[in-house]
């Protein structure tokens, strides 16, 4: 049965993935996203679907027991905060080149170095530019409220498999501690193992006498045949990018001015249009659910109709470039946004809007 | 000749075969290697146990990064130093297969340091296969934590000296200490009689993993005789004068 509750941003991601049938989950504990583990382990999984919730000794160690997990077809899961989500990338690199699916959320909080526990949306570019080294790119979804943060873990774990490709929830130190009204799903069966054969005949569950022998690996000494590995791994991202765009779109149909924001700055906007409405000002929103593959298309339709865009972001500018790459410098595109632990307010936003765009009219 | 060559190929004169579990891949280890052995004797294990279908091995970065080219195994590629997290996963998801890992001292004693410890702290019930042949064998020879004092490397030119580049770390025995591991030995491949031991050592560990009793780790001292410039048979010699003096064979712990 489904379940209305008022819970924490954290502990919905918990809660969330018990009920999606998550196999696993591994984590280290770092502000403000502890909640994640904690429910879990309050919530004692193992007994109930049999989903292994572990404490690792570092966020090092928990990505690289996602790849484990995850090689063997098996649906994992970590959350982390900023400086943790850094000492993943390694993981997260190895992950996109051997294939592997994966959910890692990112409760943002404010850097760089250990920075501040406040929120921030300062590692817009760590997730969706790749973030270790090497082409890659992971699948980017953005939650704004209590609720998207439960939606989004089936999600992301559906698009990690579909394209074998690491997905990562990217929220922030405000709506992981805020409280809202969620609708819970009721409990999904987990994957039996005989599932895992059928359905992910890559994955390393024992070698079966009627198959030759699975390798997951990043690792091809050959150049020639790595440019290929690497090519089908960019053909992925542009499948993506062709059908995965999911995006919110409030008041766009006769907007001049468009603000663009996600995660918690794109309930701020919402506030921040609907004080320019008041005054007249033709402003719509433009809210990004998948940051990567970012709404290209969907900007780009809406370009001949707009005088100015805004980016209101948690950082000092990181969206705002895949926004002034998409619209070619057809349409003005400024940022505004606070920083470094501080959330802007719908006024700030609002000013930002008509000074930056309108000429303070 | 043919026939009489004929003749001795009959099964019933059979007195050694090549294990199944072993392809029949070139290996691309220097001649004198000591992995070569240890692959032959993990795979005799193996179809010995009859689990071929029920094993999963984790490769490290090293030399034996491609150790899933000889070993008919299903087989996954850790980055270095990761395999004890990757197998802690795997075995917790997958308790009813066997899983193990297959690390150089590069790979288990600096960069995976902490991964090793905290697995095996945590009684993991995994097997930790550590070929010691301290040395970076496949950056070409650069001191490794394992590299004893006076030995010469490409990074210590002149001999390690613990003054300048820290002590040799016997991890074995720091292993050893922890309440999660159920097995820890030190052994070696470099007589026939070495590798009965070995292949003991590591049947072992497997049947420690079937009982559920918690890590096994054994540690095989072994020769780069490439990464040393020394021959195979010399190398052998300089791994009994001065290798085994600071790292002597045996069982460290059996619980």
């Amino acid at each position: 049965m489904s379940e209305l509750r008022l819970m924490k941003g954290n502990e919905a991601i918990a809660e969330a993935a018990i009920r999606c049938g998550a196999d696993g989950y591994f984590g280290y504990p770092i502000t403000p996203q502890s909640e994640v583990m904690e429910t879990l382990m309050a919530l004692k999984p193992w007994e109930t679907t049999g989903m292994v919730v572990l404490q690792a000794e570092s966020e090092v160690a928990s990505i690289n027991m996602l790849y484990g997990g995850a090689g063997c077809g098996k649906r994992v899961m970590t959350s982390s905060s900023s400086p943790g989500i850094s000492l993943m990338q390694e993981g997260l690199s190895y992950m996109a080149g051997a294939e592997l699916p994966c959910l890692v959320v990112n409760v943002v909080r404010g850097g760089p170095g250990l920075g501040t526990i406040q929120p921030a949306q300062s590692d817009y570019f760590q997730a969706v530019k790749g973030g270790g080294h090497g082409d890659y790119k992971l699948i980017v979804l953005a939650p704004s409220s209590v609720q998207e943060m439960a939606d989004f873990v089936e999600l992301a774990f559906d698009l990690a498999f579909k394209y074998r490709n690491p997905a990562m929830i990217l929220s922030d130190g405000m709506i992981g501690q805020m409280m809202e009204k969620v609708e819970l799903k009721p409990q999904k069966k987990r994957w039996t193992n005989e599932d895992i054969d059928e359905m992910h005949p890559w994955a390393t569950t024992g070698k079966k006498k009627d198959r030759e022998r699975n390798i997951i690996t990043s690792v091809e000494l050959d150049s020639e045949k790595h440019e290929e590995a690497n090519k089908r791994i960019q053909a992925k991202y542009k499948e993506l990018q062709e059908k995965e765009v999911r995006y919110e779109a409030i008041d766009t149909d006769d907007a001049e001015y468009l603000l663009m924001a996600y995660g918690s700055s794109a309930r701020i906007s919402l506030a921040a249009k609907e004080i320019l409405r008041a005054k007249g000002l033709k402003v719509g929103l433009l809210r990004p659910i998948t940051l990567f593959p970012f709404p290209v298309k969907q900007l780009q339709n809406l370009t001949g109709q707009l005088k100015g865009i805004l980016s209101v972001e948690m950082s000092s500018g990181q969206m705002v470039e895949d926004i002034r790459l998409a619209v070619e410098g057809k349409v003005r595109v400024e940022h505004f946004g606070r920083y470094g632990g501080v959330v802007h307010s719908p006024e700030e936003v609002a000013n930002a809007l008509e000074q930056k765009l309108t000429g303070g009219k | 000749m043919e026939a009489v060559i004929n003749e001795i190929k009959k099964p019933e004169n059979l007195v050694y075969g090549k294990t199944k579990v072993l392809t029949d891949n070139v290996m691309h280890y220097c001649p004198g290697c000591s992995h070569g052995v240890v692959h032959k004797v993990l795979s005799e294990i193996i179809e010995e146990m009859d689990i071929q279908d029920q094993t999963i091995g984790v490769a490290p970065v090293g030399c034996s990064v491609l150790i899933y080219n000889y070993i008919d195994i299903d087989w996954q590629e850790a980055a270095h130093g990761r395999a004890p997290a990757l197998a802690t996963a795997m075995k917790r998801l997958r308790p009813d297969r066997y899983i193990f890992t297959y690390q150089g001292d590069g790979d288990l004693a600096a960069i995976g340091t902490a991964e090793t410890i905290h697995a095996c702290n945590r009684g993991e019930n995994i097997v930790i296969i550590f070929i010691n042949n301290g040395i970076y064998g496949m950056t070409g020879g650069q001191m490794a934590p394992t590299t004893i004092e006076g030995m010469k490397s490409s990074t210590c030119p002149f001999g390690r000296e613990p003054v300048h580049d820290g002590n040799p770390l016997k991890m074995t025995e720091l292993l050893a200490q922890l309440p999660g591991t159920a097995y820890v030995t030190r052994q070696s491949v470099h007589t026939a009689g070495a590798v009965r031991k070995t292949k003991k050592a590591i049947r072992k560990a497997f049947e420690k993993q079937k009982e559920n009793k918690g890590t096994s780790v054994v540690e095989v001292v072994s020769t780069c005789n490439s990464g040393w410039k020394m021959t195979p048979v010399e190398a052998n010699k300089w791994m009994e004068e001065n290798m085994f003096p600071f790292y002597p064979l045996g069982d460290i712990k059996d619980v």
